[in-house]
């Protein structure tokens, strides 16, 4: 009881990065609140599901085997999710901010009544007072997501709706394995019990899922572009210097919004939060919403036009001019300099 | 036959193309530094109802929005597009909704429009980003959901058929109607306005509108009962106040503050071919690159 659960994503048997970075955050949360951690598998054929887990500190893990609950639908999930929980009242569940979890999270906080906080970049306890009520709860589940674009950064909380659910995207926080060795208890579940026939309503068809082509999060060094690279033409730019130097392309929200590169190499908080040893960015100015997901690379070099622009302040070296004019040099000079 | 579309839409603030005014003193926002626009996603849902209208004899689109006032625009600007009308939601008991309190009293406007086939809705808000009214509208009316859709592709004996684009790769799905389904910015463009649906809208309003202008057009609007967008208070839908604004709000938001982020000592360097060489050196020697 009034443990937190995190709802595992799972696709050819294995589980998602997402959902691991989700158990290591939840990992260190339940130490905090002295509670345990539970895990849910939903899907088929989830024997080596466990194996994958346990080394995360899961204490209990919940098996739904049922050929029908893969691949995902909506309905199905959301049933399991919310009977489970009824059952288990687990003070916090995490899921991922993912096509799966965006559509399964809304649906099983409205069926139970509990807030749900999108996106969340930081998850911490505190204490929250009600000055209104004149009530003080503590240990609650501070949900930190940036808003309005990016510019500004909210504290939600959940003070009277049990779970406090939130998600979070691929990369925010940090995979660890705790003890490769740990072995939890996994307790199967009776799928008829938690998901009624009349849940499959929605018939998947088709289905054709590629293993991302771009690892953006992986890369060591990462160029990224902004509004101010000016156009897709422009990009290539980047291109060339992210071949030159083994790296890959990544862009802002605006750059991608305006069409200059595809949304798989969007970085920030709606896209990918990545940690390379070298980030360039090109042309960014640098919202907070960008500045979300790149702050935590090793070295930051901006290439701006603007000597003011925000992504200065962070930066370790600044550049002061257009991209144009600096990319070139950069290749020219790292070939003259390299071997 | 009629077949009814409800396309959920939303007037936000244009948090793309912030400027230097948008955030006060005190690390608020100022909501009138920034232009309110047609919710991008939304804009492709009504696309995809204007889709089928087309297709399908006897088939409305109509608009639902809730937000003050001027969200009437958003309406008009759908009907200057090929939508048919629409439904404001407007109260100060639906301020200070959550996604939560916002899709209670939307599907309470719904079970009010009466028999509704398809309801469509952007993926998600710029202003929120949160993509969770359109499931939990769905929740709420116990409706089955297609999230992230990029195309419908087939609606016929009452199934809809639904390509979806997922972060890694597509999906097709099938369900019977009624159905909430939400549109991804993938989907294709809005068409633009259509000028002699806009002539023939020019004057739609809500009544509190016609109210505002002062002017009396009382003959015009009989004339043309096609020009009253509906206008619903809390007290024209059937509704437990216990589930609006916001204490039905389960969520509260416990501090906003602007980030400030730890400035670090920066090097300046021009763009000149010593100082950009000097930097690719450095680089190399500490093993950065190279």
């Amino acid at each position: 009881m009034n443990n937190i659960f995190v709802y595992l994503e799972i696709e050819d048997g294995i589980v998602g990065d997402v959902s691991l970075e989700l158990l290591t955050k939840g990992r260190s949360l339940a130490k905090q609140l002295n509670c345990k951690l539970e895990a849910v598998a939903a899907g088929y054929k989830l024997d080596g599901i466990g194996a994958q887990v346990f080394p995360f500190g899961v204490d209990v893990l919940h098996v739904a085997d049922d050929k029908r609950l893969f691949p995902y639908t909506s309905l199905p999930h959301t049933s399991l999710l919310v009977n489970l929980f009824k059952e288990e009242k687990p003070q916090i569940a995490l899921m991922g901010a993912t096509s799966i979890g965006r559509d399964l999270g809304p649906r099983v906080s409205s069926a139970l009544f509990s807030g749900l906080t999108a996106d969340c970049t930081s998850l911490e306890i505190g204490t929250y007072e009600d000055k209104k009520a004149g009530k003080v709860y503590d240990n609650l589940l501070y949900q930190i997501r940036p808003a309005f674009g990016g510019n500004i950064v909210a504290t939600i909380v959940n003070p009277d709706c049990r779970p406090q659910m939130a998600t979070v995207r691929e990369g925010v926080m940090k995979k660890e394995i705790k003890d490769a060795k740990f072995v939890g208890k996994t307790r199967k579940l009776e799928v008829a019990k938690y998901v009624a026939d009349t849940d499959f309503v929605v018939e998947v068809i088709e289905r054709h899922m590629e293993k991302s082509k771009l690892n953006i999060k992986g890369a060591p060094i990462i160029v990224s572009g902004g509004y101010g690279v000016g156009s897709a033409d422009n990009f290539k730019l980047l291109h060339e210097l992210a071949a030159t130097l083994g790296g890959e392309v990544g862009a802002s929200r605006a750059a991608v919004d305006a069409g200059f590169s595809e949304h798989a190499r969007q970085i920030g908080q709606t896209g990918t939060t990545v940690r390379p040893k070298l980030y360039i960015a090109c042309g960014i100015s640098g919202q907070i919403q960008h500045i979300a997901g790149m702050q935590e690379s090793a070295i930051i070099i901006a290439i701006n036009n603007d000597p003011k622009a925000p992504i200065n302040q962070i930066a370790d070296y600044v550049i002061t001019g257009t991209v144009e004019e600096v990319l070139p040099k950069m290749i020219k000079f790292y070939k003259k300099n390299s071997k | 036959m009629s077949f009814k579309i409800v396309v959920l839409a939303k007037q936000v603030p244009d948090t793309r193309n912030v400027g230097k005014d948008a955030m006060k003193a005190d690390g608020t926002v100022n909501r009138a530094a920034l232009p309110a626009i047609y919710n991008p996603e939304d804009l492709n849902a009504l696309e995809q109802a204007l889709r089928l209208k087309s297709k399908i004899e006897g088939a409305t689109v109509h608009i639902l929005t809730m937000g003050p006032a001027r969200a009437a625009e958003i309406i008009r600007e759908s009907m200057y597009r090929g939508a048919d009308g629409g439904y404001l939601l407007s109260g100060r008991e639906f301020a200070g909704s959550d996604t939560l309190a916002t899709s209670y009293a939307l599907a309470c406007a719904i079970r009010k429009i009466g028999k509704v086939d398809l309801i469509l809705c952007g993926r998600q808000a710029i202003d929120g980003d949160t993509a969770q009214v359109g499931p939990q509208v769905a929740e709420k009316l116990g409706l089955p959901q297609i999230t992230y859709a990029e195309e419908i592709l087939d609606l016929s004996d009452n199934k809809i058929t639904v390509k979806r684009r997922l972060e890694r790769g597509v999906e097709v799905v099938r369900g019977s109607l009624p159905m909430v389904v939400t549109v991804d910015g993938s989907a294709p463009n809005c068409r633009t306005r259509h000028a002699k649906l806009t002539l023939k809208y020019k004057h739609a309003a809500t009544p509190s509108e016609r109210q505002e202008s002062g002017s009396d057009y009382t003959n015009l609007y009989d004339a043309h009962p096609y020009l009253n967008i509906t206008e619903w208070g809390v007290s024209d839908i059937e509704h437990d106040i216990q589930w609006l604004g916001l204490t039905g709000s389960p969520t509260k938001v416990k501090q906003i503050e602007n980030v400030v982020f730890t400035a670090k000592e920066s090097k300046r360097l021009t763009a000149t071919d010593v100082e950009i060489e000097d930097l690719m050196k450095e680089l190399i020697a500490n093993h950065t690159i190279g």
